[in-house]
């Protein structure tokens, strides 16, 4: 197999290039769908018959959730990557993917917690998924807080990338773990949502927002990876000829 | 000949790491004070709780296993600080880098002299606070085991947050954050069955997995403590 294509990729002034010409692909369908998805859940789509109303928040939460954890195995990929074969590109992209992914997952919370209000009659909840998420969150906050205390940036984009390695090992046992607590405290008290029981009309809208949020992140990823190529390429003359 | 011993070291790894451990229990022994004040720190803690929440006997056994737990947890973070600190100082860790030998070798016995240092005591100390928390002598048993192998998970896992935050500025606050959520579930397993045991229930499952946890991270945690030893003096 030919790896040109992916050498090629990993170089700064290239990828700018790309992901500059990539942004709008990205980001107008991104725009698009989630208009449509939003319009279709909050309007269109019919209340349901035990939670009325309040269940359209699931148009925001499912792909916050979704995305919260996308994220953080984007994150550990390109982490590694970075690692293993010494690509700054990829330290990039999962520098620029922590703080996207930590907004969702705190959104994916707050939402979570809003609904909880009508639902559960209460903010919080000590619930396994909600506890999980929450976890989560951590985890991205201490990525982020490890990669801002150092000086140097090649041993802040390597230390952190291992914390995403270890993080991402740990991500299993924490979700295994947290279930297994709480299945011994209380039953399970999350309202399951039948995926196919779902009709059509609450079913598409929430497919559009999955992949118009899906799509966003892309978009977002690009905007800022770019942000981040030119911060650490400022010296490079590439620039330079790209700045007049 | 000169070149030949600089070539293939004479001490094997494994003696190497026997070497270290002794080397930081002697450290340890000679400066015996500094080894106790994460257990005075572990007993106030658990001081606090009932000035804080009652005296009442019945209410602090429910709370005990947890208290103890958490207790723990935050005084072996405390511990962990300390775990390479002094060494980056004065230059042994990049002697151990260039020593030759396999780093995570080294990192394994440096750690696992920690363990020993900062769990063990710990572990002594966990029967006077359940006493004082009116947890029946019957618990004490499987409530220090369970410590025993959490503190050793802790020590591990702590030794790659320890590695991780050598290099940065302010290193304690920020190992906490790096560490507690990677531990939570070694909280979750260990409080379990120590509430479990206070409670004169079967507990063997939590300790089962705290067994597992501390097989894997064994097996992990020293490649993971060398290689961000390796980043932070490169």
């Amino acid at each position: 197999m030919n790896w040109t294509w992916f050498h090629r990729l990993a170089s700064p002034p290239h990828f700018y290039r790309i992901a500059g010409q990539l942004l709008p692909w990205l980001a107008i369908p991104a725009a698009l769908l989630l208009a449509g998805g939003i319009f279709g859940g909050l309007v269109l789509a019919p209340p349901d018959y035990q939670q009325s109303d309040a269940f359209r928040i699931i148009y925001i939460h499912a792909p916050s959730a979704w995305l919260s954890l996308m994220c953080y195995t984007v994150m550990a990929t390109a982490a590694a990557v970075g690692l293993i074969w010494r690509i700054k590109l990829a330290h990039a992209v999962a520098a620029a993917t922590a703080p996207i992914g930590a907004s969702f997952t705190a959104l994916a919370l707050a939402t979570g917690s809003l609904w909880g209000r009508p639902m559960w009659g209460t903010w919080w909840e000590w619930d396994a998924r909600l506890t999980s998420e929450l976890i989560l969150l951590f985890l991205y906050l201490g990525y982020m807080a490890l990669r801002s205390s150092f000086d140097d940036l090649t041993r802040a984009d390597r230390a952190s990338a291992l914390l995403a390695v270890v993080g991402v090992v740990n991500v299993p046992i924490i979700h295994f773990s947290v279930y297994w607590w709480n299945s011994l405290h209380q039953g399970a008290t999350v309202m399951k949502l039948g995926r196919s029981e779902m009709p059509a009309s609450m079913l598409v809208p929430l497919l559009m927002c999955l992949l118009g949020s899906t799509l966003l992140y892309g978009a977002l990823l690009c905007a800022r990876v770019r942000a981040e190529v030119l911060e650490r390429e400022r010296q490079a003359s590439w620039l330079s000829g790209l700045v007049k | 000949m000169n070149t030949a011993t600089l070539q293939a070291p004479i001490v094997s790894p494994g003696h190497a790491a026997v070497v270290l451990v002794r080397r930081e229990l002697r450290l340890a022994w000679r400066r015996w004070g500094q080894s106790l004040h994460p257990v005075i720190f572990f007993l106030m803690v658990t001081t606090l709780f009932p000035l804080a929440l009652s005296p009442e006997s019945a209410r602090l056994r429910l709370i005990a296993g947890g208290v103890v737990w958490v207790g723990a947890l935050l005084s072996s973070l405390l511990a962990l600080e300390t775990l390479f600190r002094a060494d980056l100082d004065d230059g042994t860790l990049e002697q151990l880098v260039l020593s030759g030998q396999p780093l995570a070798a080294l990192m394994l016995a440096k750690t696992l002299a920690h363990w020993l240092l900062s769990g063990v005591p710990l572990v002594l100390a966990t029967p006077v606070a359940l006493g004082a928390l009116a947890v029946p002598a019957s618990a004490f048993g499987p409530v220090m085991l369970g410590i025993l192998l959490g503190t050793g998970v802790l020590s591990f896992v702590g030794g790659i947050g320890a590695a991780l935050t050598l290099g940065t500025r302010r290193g304690s606050v920020l190992l906490s954050l790096l560490v507690l959520p990677l531990v939570m579930p070694v909280l979750i397993f260990g409080a379990r069955a120590a509430d479990l045991a206070i409670r004169g229930e079967p507990f063997s499952g939590g300790l089962l997995l705290l067994t597992a946890m501390l097989v894997l991270t064994v097996t992990l945690a020293p490649l993971a403590t060398a290689a961000a030893i390796r980043i932070c003096l490169e």
